[in-house]
């Protein structure tokens, strides 16, 4: 039996009062903060999804997005590493389209079912821009999820799947674009998104054997609130208890990852013995049945998942379309200037992969003859002196507590103040590191923080990740 | 004013394999040549009373040392003075012993220039207390100033200076083979350079150094102590640094030979000054005779042609008949850079000077296996540093004990 | 090992006003302290035989040398982060013990406002070159800043009585920078400006933060036997330490926050030379190195003035103050003076020198009878510090 193993979702913080965009609008949407992309969203729903599962068994890793900051240069090499996940994986981008990350589903069950992986990870992650003040500027949210594909402990077997490749212009950005560009509305839902999936999921019905009636839960990708009814309608699914909630007065069109983040939702509820479909469209679409099995609540009994439930529960609301701008880099391009300007200030991707299994891995030494926890990595044990004898662990996975802090004013141009902790993990080990997603003045000494994967700033083309702290989410 | 000589030993010395090192970081580098320091000084860590680190790009003050090899609170000062900080740190280090406030002190160079790309010629400043938006001439260009001049002096033809700089880098090169911690390790020939791409007239590919990373370190501490450590140990001769202000830009007509004078004194004035004071602490009347072996700065092969005469070994217009005759071979009467110099070590900045004392102390202790020199006696290393008219130049004198 | 107590003279001292010296370059600032100081031994620059440069962001000796015009002598740069002034003054010092010369020069000095710093570069071994910044860049404000916070909670003092005291410490800087025609701050200022300053890094506000500033200080030495050749009232190094750690704040969890090992050890090294037993008592002047309130408060302790958690009780009793037990920063410190990286130490250095001297600029900052000083510059950051005490006295 193959099918899904685990799974994990992100969903930011931050939701933007849809209000901000247009008076009276209702509403929010999820948006990132300044330091997320979809790299570090995809991430941390990688984080969420490795929950219970042996990082090292996982046999490869799958990143899609329309996002991804690098036109050439892999992103997948960088979940994988911010997920600390083994060396000997194969790992791709899946990109271009809003279906990349069902794409990237089904060529992970192909793998596994083919017998070349035992466990691929598939991650998808979007933080698309419409135009200021558009429909799209409302309608579009922030977000990621992560599969697992195996072939032991599922707890969703794979029943079938069906795809369609479909070429229309319908939702586009090219590469010099800022904006997504659209067009005719109706033509573009009626003609594309509604007629296209419903002809993918009839298709995977008729060639299953399976009718509309044997589906508990429909999670299906939608561009809008209302357009999912459609396909509903159309098929004969029951609108009201059957369709998946769209969360899309809470978070809003999440691009490539929505299906994928609604079938994560319907999994939190479902029974064992509930077939599932999922289906995501873009340029085509890809639909999938899913049968729930009893190895459902050993995944789901795993309290340190947040999944979708937890991370919609847990929000701050702003309602300033100016902050929302500035997070998103399109104010100006402070963002990408560090603090000071100095000419001499230049990334060395020497030492960026140098460092990579601190930087991108965060991991420290714990010296063999002490036992004590070295970060950053040091040549020499800080505690004992001894040199040179260290095991390399994992710290991105640990809780800690703060020992101190400062507020700073002069650090970022974006957040200020910005909190900067000197942390004390739990098991050891001792750094300072920004501060993020926090409220300023609730930060105090002794405050339990955990740790997230963010993007420092960009420089030369460069992006620099980097590990900072946040309280723990609810 | 006393002489240095004989107040200050050195008992131990480690030195990393100079190269790219991609895999390296600067404190991987430093604790692997402090750690063959120590050992051959058979002392221990703990037995450092203070410590001198010199870098010129990679980081900044002496905590850093103090961190890689985690000393504990003892001081550690960071002197720098572009490529002759390593040389430099020696000096600050024996100063330290011969004040008598310090027994055991370490000096450290370690550059890491292959984390960015263009090295360190891409980033050296151009002329001082300028806004950074004046000239800014790569290395290459203002040595070439020199040569020219000295072909310009002394009549000769390109063809013929490209053909005895030529012969300089083959043996070079001839030597660093010979050197298990070099950076390039291959035997070119005179054709070899005459056919390479060229730099910046007159300097082909084979006339500049490497790049590359590295480390070394050196233990000094009083002849007493010494005498307590090993047999072998080695005493410091002469100590000796000068500093150029700009004359050659402000003083036109001085007979040096960017300054155009008719009676040829100097071809890089600061090295002269040195190697007269380094001469004068350690007695030594007639260096021709009295040098035996020596590491020059040789940054571009007609750095060490140059030097030659500067460090008053060959009279001056006539190191091209010493280095044709075989003088400066690893068998002549004075061999020269006998581990390949900078040109197969390649040059990060602030170890050189160290890496060049390595050598000097190797020989005199006869442990230079396959390039062990016949009778060391007195070893001198040079270090140049700097831009044009301010260049910075240190002479070392070491030698065995009596 | 044996002392240079008394082995080494400082004959004469220079220093630049300090400020935001657009009009002045580097070089202007170096030739004016040089002279100054060559003029007060009653000496020519071409009596000096070697000389050393003490600056953060400059490179090599050629910076002193070609303002100077030396003429092929030794230059040597020494760097040590904030520490780097005393850090020119001890490499000079040394060599001048090893009996090598008879004349030294020490020209140190920065040039801050040339460039765009809004304040004090973050971590100062990450700059210029050493690291992107893909990682934490704290402002020094920042790093200082946790001991601040710290210190308040071991001690129990709630944040107003904390902000409280630092404003004391600062409100004694201004007031004692408002005497002198160097400093580059010259104004008096209250405790309630002080407290409700705009934040720079909580808790420290505006007035906890030294100011940025351009300036040089210069100094010549000679052998102690040498020194009535040049002058009467010539002063010797009585002390002199230094210490740096191995970054233990940023790998131990026992490293506290609240005191400064470095600053420990390397008074401990110049007292044990001085042969001083109580400093508080033995001391007639004190420069410590101030670049926010909370260094000053906590060097106060790690320096034995008082001792641990009550140096509050001190600030309250004026202890400090000019007419106090133990003047600190009688020259207005790093507070008032800004804090050019080099320069700061020897600016210091020049300070004591004259308080000794009985020539302080301005009479009313005049002490009296003033017998030895101590001079404390700190580089790096809580948790990695390097540290140089000099105490420095009539002979």
């Amino acid at each position: 039996m193959i099918g899904i193993t685990s799974y994990g979702a992100y969903v930011p913080l931050w939701r933007l009062s849809r209000d901000a965009i247009a008076k009276g609008a209702k509403g929010e949407k999820a948006i990132c903060h300044y330091d997320e992309d979809a790299i570090t969203m995809a991430v941390a729903a990688a984080a969420d999804c490795l929950h219970g599962v042996e990082r090292e068994k996982v046999d490869g890793l799958i990143f899609a997005s329309t996002n991804s900051p690098y036109k050439e240069k892999q992103a997948a090499s960088i979940v994988a590493a911010g997920a600390d996940l083994r060396r000997d994986i194969v790992t791709a981008d899946f990109a271009g389209s809003l279906k990349a990350g069902t794409t990237g589903l089904r060529f992970a069950c192909d793998a596994v079912k083919a017998g070349s992986a035992k466990q691929m990870m598939v991650t998808a992650a979007d933080r698309r821009q419409g135009a200021p003040l558009s429909a799209y500027d409302q309608d579009l949210g922030d977000g990621a999820a992560a599969l697992m594909v195996g072939d032991s402990n599922v707890i969703a077997s794979l029943e079938g799947s069906y795809s369609i490749s479909d070429e229309i212009l319908d939702v586009w950005r090219s590469s010099d674009d800022t904006f997504l560009r659209t067009t005719h509305e109706r033509f573009a839902q009626t003609e594309g998104y509604v007629k296209v999936i419903s002809e993918a999921i009839a298709g995977l019905m008729k060639k299953n054997k399976l009718e509309a009636k044997d589906f508990a839960k429909i999670a299906i990708y939608t561009p809008t609130a209302r357009r999912v009814a459609d396909v509903a309608k159309k098929l004969g699914f029951d609108a009201k208890t059957q369709v998946q909630d769209v969360f899309f007065s809470v978070m809003g069109n999440t691009g490539v990852p929505y299906a994928m983040m609604l079938f994560v939702a319907a999994l939190e509820e479902a029974k064992p013995g509930d077939l599932i479909l999922l289906a995501g469209y873009g340029d085509g679409a890809d639909a999938f049945a899913f049968r729930v099995t009893e190895e459902i609540e050993k995944v789901r009994g795993n309290a340190a998942r947040r999944g979708m439930k937890k991370h919609l529960d847990s929000k701050m609301v702003i309602n300033d379309y100016k902050t929302y701008w500035l997070w998103r880099g399109l104010l100006n391009p402070i963002t990408e200037e560090g603090f000071l300007p100095h000419h001499y200030w230049k990334t060395s991707p020497v030492m960026l992969w140098r460092e990579r299994d601190r930087i991108l891995r965060f991991r420290g030494g714990k010296c063999k003859a002490c036992g004590a926890v070295n970060f950053p990595p040091q040549r020499a044990c800080g505690n004992c002196g001894t040199e040179g004898q260290f095991d390399s662990v994992r710290l991105s996975d640990k809780k800690g507590t703060i020992w101190t802090f400062s507020m700073d004013y002069l650090s970022s141009q974006v957040e200020v103040p910005i909190v900067c902790p000197l942390v004390h993990l739990e098991g050891g080990g001792r750094f300072q590191v920004y501060m993020t997603d926090c409220v300023a003045e609730e930060v105090k000494v002794g405050m339990e923080i955990e740790m997230s994967f963010r993007k420092i700033m960009v420089r030369d083309g460069i992006n620099n990740y980097y590990w900072k702290a946040t309280p723990i989410r609810a | 004013m006393e002489s240095i000589k004989d107040k200050v030993a050195v008992v131990g010395m480690g030195c990393t394999n100079f190269g790219e090192k991609w895999g390296e970081n600067a404190d991987d580098m430093a604790v692997e040549a402090t750690k063959e320091a120590l050992e051959d000084a058979g002392l221990e860590l703990k037995d450092i009373n203070a410590a001198v680190q010199t870098t010129l790009f990679t980081g900044e003050t002496g905590s850093q040392l103090a961190r890689w090899l985690k000393l504990n609170y003892v001081p550690v000062s960071r002197v720098e003075n572009f490529c002759s900080g390593g040389l430099d740190a020696f000096r600050t280090a024996c100063y330290y012993v011969a004040s008598g406030t310090y027994d055991i002190v370490l000096a450290n160079g370690t550059e890491k220039l292959m984390d960015h790309a263009g090295g360190f010629g891409k980033v050296i400043p151009s002329s001082f207390d300028l806004p950074g938006v004046d000239h800014d001439l790569p290395p290459a260009t203002t040595f070439a100033f020199f040569a020219v001049r000295y072909m310009e002096k002394h009549n000769i033809s390109y063809d013929r200076m490209r053909r005895i700089l030529a012969r300089l880098e083959v043996k070079n090169h001839h030597n660093g083979t010979l050197a298990p911690k070099s950076h390039l390790k291959r035997e070119i020939t005179i054709d070899d350079v005459l056919n390479a791409p060229m730099v910046t007239y007159p300097f082909g590919l084979y006339d500049c150094c490497g790049m590359s990373d590295g480390s070394a370190s050196c233990i000094v501490t009083t002849p007493e102590i010494a005498e307590s450590l090993r047999d072998d140990y080695v005493l410091v001769k002469g100590l000796a640094i000068a500093n150029g202000a700009g004359q050659a830009y402000f003083k036109a007509s001085d007979n040096t030979l960017i300054g155009g004078g008719d009676k040829l004194e100097a071809n890089f004035p600061e090295t002269v000054n040195a190697a007269r004071s380094a001469y004068a602490q350690a007695g030594v009347k007639d260096p021709r005779k009295e040098v035996s072996h020596f590491e020059v700065h040789d940054c571009f092969s007609s750095t060490e042609l140059l030097t030659y005469e500067d460090l008053l070994i060959s009279p001056f217009g006539k190191a091209p008949e010493d280095l044709e005759a075989g003088r400066f071979d690893l068998d002549g009467e004075q061999p020269c850079n006998t581990d390949g110099g900078l040109k197969s070590f390649g040059h990060p900045v602030s170890a050189s000077g160290i890496r060049m004392l390595y050598e000097l102390y190797k020989q005199l202790q006869g442990k230079a296996e396959k390039r062990q020199i016949k009778n060391p006696k007195l070893g001198l290393a040079h270090n140049l540093g700097g831009v044009c008219g301010y260049y910075n130049v240190a002479v070392c004198l070491i030698g065995g004990r009596d | 090992m044996e002392s240079i107590k008394d082995k080494v003279a400082i004959v004469g001292m220079g220093c630049t006003r300090f400020g935001e010296l657009w009009d002045r370059s580097a070089e202007d600032m170096i030739v004016e302290a040089a002279e100054e100081a060559l003029a007060d031994a009653g000496i020519g620059i071409q009596d000096i035989q070697a000389a050393w440069a003490g600056t953060m962001f400059d490179y090599t000796g050629a910076t002193i040398a070609k303002p100077l015009k030396l003429q092929y002598i030794p230059v040597t740069r020494v760097e040590n982060a904030c520490g780097t002034g005393i850090e020119a003054i001890r490499a000079a010092a040394f060599a001048v013990a090893a009996g090598v010369y008879d004349r030294v020069l020490v020209v140190t000095y920065e040039k801050m406002k040339d460039y765009g710093f809004p304040g004090l570069p973050n971590d100062v071994e990450r700059l210029p070159r050493r690291h992107p910044v893909f990682e934490v860049g704290y402002t020094a404000a920042g790093n200082y800043a946790l001991a601040a916070t710290r210190y308040f909670r071991q001690y129990g003092l709630s944040n107003e009585e904390g902000k409280l005291t630092l404003a004391k410490i600062s409100v004694k800087s201004h007031y004692n920078g408002a005497r002198n025609p160097r400093a580059h701050l010259r104004r008096e200022v209250t405790l309630e400006q002080v407290v409700n300053a705009p934040m720079i890094a909580w808790p420290l506000g505006l007035f906890d933060c030294c100011g940025v500033t351009d300036g040089a200080a210069a100094a010549v030495l000679c052998r102690a036997e040498d020194a009535r050749s040049f002058r009467d009232d010539y002063v010797t190094i009585k002390g002199l330490g230094v210490s740096v750690g191995p970054g233990q704040g940023y790998v131990r969890t026992d490293y506290d926050y609240t005191h400064w090992g470095e600053t420990e050890h390397a008074a401990r090294q110049a007292y044990e030379m001085a042969g001083i037993k109580d400093p508080r008592k033995e001391l007639d002047v004190a420069e410590v190195h101030d670049c926010f309130s909370i260094s000053e408060l906590i060097a106060c302790e790690s320096l034995g003035f008082c001792p641990k958690g009550q140096a509050k009780e001190d600030i309250d009793a004026g202890t400090f103050t000019q007419e106090g037990e133990l003047p600190v920063n009688i020259s207005g410190g790093l507070k008032s003076f800004g804090h050019p990286i080099g320069a700061s130490g020897c600016r210091e250095t020049y300070e004591v020198y004259k308080q000794i001297q009985g020539k302080a600029e301005e009479p009313s900052r005049q002490l009296k009878n003033v017998q030895q000083g101590l001079i404390h510059n700190q580089g790096g950051l809580p948790g990695k510090f390097m540290c140089c005490v000099l105490i420095i006295g009539a002979p």
